[in-house]
């Protein structure tokens, strides 16, 4: 046990002195956090859009006013001629036009319809969906106010909830996957380079001719992992409940239990790295390129795995980060307990388990 | 025996590192391995050292089989590779203490065995590993390859890269521990530190070339060797290798080692060939063998 407490504060040393490695141990995760949280967004907030209102009567009056007066849109230009729109456009500011027709107020009356175009610049599609669903529920408001008297025989009227973040903040969404991305990179990039730098720098050969045994080293070089790896979790659930008001509605002490769950699989996997990689080079080469980029991409973390093409739901499967980031939304967003959450917990526990079993067997306890 | 290797062959894909390797090392003995780079020394301590499997042959250390007893081992041996293999970002006394602590020791408990090395390094404690001098780096290596008060020690080119006067302090330090009944293989690529063990094997191309006392492989060098000298001395190489009674010509400090092929020899003859060749300031005079004219002939 001595041993072992000496081979672990060794490790302490290593990470301590090391400046690049503190680094990626606790600036990363802060920095990731407020990137995604303040800079990365999918909302719609003061979007600059420009009119052309021909008739300029009371109603688009009206109507325009609804609209600056929201704070999704700020009017930035009035146009006059239709061939300004496309110069607008290419400025690259305007991201709608809306171009009421003439007598706006006149064929309402009259005919009891008129038109508007609504413009939009489709280079960012999801973004040009979202301005012109605003720019519709807006107009339709206005509508409804203004036919309050006029009794519709036939009328559904969708009522629509957003649970579990009504505020549609994409923030929720970005928090478990960032979380769960931190607690990939650190476990796994990390332990995987510290073992490999043993080896490169040869003192794996003096520890191999030691009594130390090998789990013991491995089980060594984990433990410090564990530890610093529990206090980036806590940091940036503390992050996301006091800057971005992020709720945990379920208990906090099976988010910490899943979330050292998911450390451990982690750690495992990068136990596993370090016997395939001879250089800390190449551990880290793997660990960016075969846990990084399925964790961003394949986890359902921003793309959703309901809209992937079959074979890639598939494979999606095998990634643990999904499992983890479902237990996690879970538990923060929708305040669920075990009860729901326990077949995933089971498969990231299998998981686990097949990573360390593999690594045991291919562990050296000789140089090859 | 403390090490007894027996027909030891070892490959790595096509290349043969080692090729059909028998000695024996007797307690308390300084033995030392002396050959080249790439002679396959390292691969013998690996060997040894349970890191690696041969392909063929037995051996034994502090009795156990160095396949089956790897365990028991790696407990009693003490290894310090090539390379310098200490934590660099870790102190003198924080590698040191580290050592102790997965041998399951402690510094106090062996102090007397690396006091004398510890004193010379004891100023520098809290400077990094990686900050020491190349000598100073070695001193460390062996105290914390020492600190378990281990019955074999393994070095593998201890003094590579160290400057003379560190490598004759460690050469002191070793005689000193072998006093204190440590078996301690060592292996060289330099000549001179090889007369400084009790046997030495010489090797070269993975293959054990002769193993004896220095004395002894000095002693049976079958040729008288002459120290040769002139001015100009890459002229002086040229004409020996072309002198026609020639048998071998290496230089070897400021003189030339000159054998012949005849046993009837003549100073003088020698002498008026090399005038006649236009050297000047010429010198001859015969000398005893060392190892490296031990080595030179047996790798002919």
């Amino acid at each position: 046990m001595k041993r072992f407490i000496g081979f672990i504060k060794k490790e302490f040393y290593h990470i301590f002195r090391d400046r690049r490695s503190l680094f990626i141990l606790f600036g990363m995760p802060i920095a990731q956090i407020l990137l995604f949280g303040f800079a990365i967004t999918n909302e719609i907030n003061n979007v600059d859009i420009a009119i052309l209102d021909h008739s300029k009567d009371t109603t688009t009056e009206e109507i325009i006013n609804k609209i600056s007066a929201s704070k999704y849109f700020t009017i930035k230009q009035m146009i006059v001629r239709e061939t300004d729109i496309e110069t607008a456009f290419k400025k690259g500011k305007i991201k709608a036009v809306l171009n009421f027709e003439k007598d706006f107020s006149k064929n309402l009356i009259k005919e009891q319809k008129a038109t508007i175009q609504i413009i939009t610049d489709a280079t960012d599609p999801n973004t040009a969906n979202s301005i012109t669903n605003y720019i519709n529920s807006i107009l339709q408001n206005y509508q409804q106010s203004k036919n309050k008297d006029i009794v519709i025989e036939y009328q559904i009227i969708p009522q629509t909830r957003m649970v579990y973040n009504p505020e549609l903040k994409s923030v929720f969404m970005f928090v478990p996957g960032v979380m769960t991305i931190i607690l990939m990179l650190v476990s796994a990039m990390m332990t995987s380079i510290s073992i490999t730098r043993e080896k490169e720098l040869g003192t794996m050969e003096i520890l191999l001719v030691s009594p130390l045994k090998p789990f013991q080293v491995i089980i060594g070089k984990v433990v410090p992992y564990i530890f610093l790896s529990v206090i980036n979790a806590a940091v940036i659930v503390v992050l996301s409940i006091f800057i971005f008001k992020m709720p945990v509605q379920g208990s906090l002490f099976l988010l910490g239990t899943e979330s050292v769950l998911f450390i451990i699989t982690s750690l495992a996997l990068g136990i596993l790295i370090s016997t395939i990689a001879e250089t800390q080079q190449s551990a880290m080469m793997i660990s960016l390129m075969g846990l990084m980029l399925p964790v961003i991409l394949l986890s359902g973390f921003i793309f959703p795995i309901s809209s992937m093409p079959a074979p890639l739901q598939v494979i999606s499967n095998i990634i643990p980060a999904k499992w983890f980031i479902i237990i996690i939304k879970g538990i923060m967003l929708k305040g669920v307990g075990m009860a729901y959450v326990w077949k995933e917990t089971l498969i990231l526990i299998g998981m686990t388990l097949f990573f360390i079993g593999l690594s045991v067997k291919k562990y050296k306890i000789r140089l090859e | 025996m403390s090490i007894s290797l027996s027909n030891i062959s070892k490959s790595y894909k096509k290349v043969k590192a080692v090729q059909d390797i028998s000695f024996d090392v007797n307690p308390g003995e300084l033995f030392g391995l002396i050959g080249p780079d790439g002679a396959g020394k390292t691969t013998i301590f690996r060997i040894l050292t349970t890191l690696l499997i041969s392909d063929e042959g037995t051996a034994t250390v502090a009795g156990f089989d160095v396949v089956k007893d790897y365990k028991a081992i790696r407990k009693a041996v003490g290894y310090m590779p090539g390379r310098f293999s200490l934590y660099q970002d870790l102190t003198v006394e924080e590698n040191l203490a580290f050592f102790a602590t997965i041998f399951g020791t402690t510094i106090e408990e062996n102090y007397d065995l690396i006091e004398d090395i510890y004193v010379q390094i004891e100023p520098f404690k809290n400077r990094r590993a990686g900050k020491l001098s190349g000598g100073m780096k070695q001193k460390l290596a062996l105290c914390c390859a020492l600190i378990h008060k281990p019955k074999v020690l393994f070095l593998d080119e201890p003094t590579t890269g160290v400057d003379p006067v560190s490598r004759k302090e460690f050469w002191e330090m070793l005689k000193r521990l072998q006093k204190k009944g440590i078996t301690i293989l060592v292996s060289t690529p330099y000549m001179d530190e090889a007369a400084l063990c009790d046997r030495i094997a010489l090797i070269q191309g993975g293959k054990i070339l002769k193993i004896d006392t220095p004395e002894a492989i000095v002693s049976q060098f079958p040729k008288t060797i002459y120290n040769v000298g002139a001015v100009n001395m890459y002229k002086l190489i040229q004409s020996l290798q072309q002198y026609e009674h020639v048998y071998s010509v290496f230089p070897f400090g400021e003189f030339v080692h000159y054998t012949d092929k005849r046993d009837l020899f003549e100073i003088s003859d020698l002498q008026s060939y090399l005038e006649k060749e236009g050297l000047t300031a010429i010198h001859i005079e015969s000398t005893k063998a060392n190892i490296e004219d031990a080595f030179m002939e047996l790798a002919r």
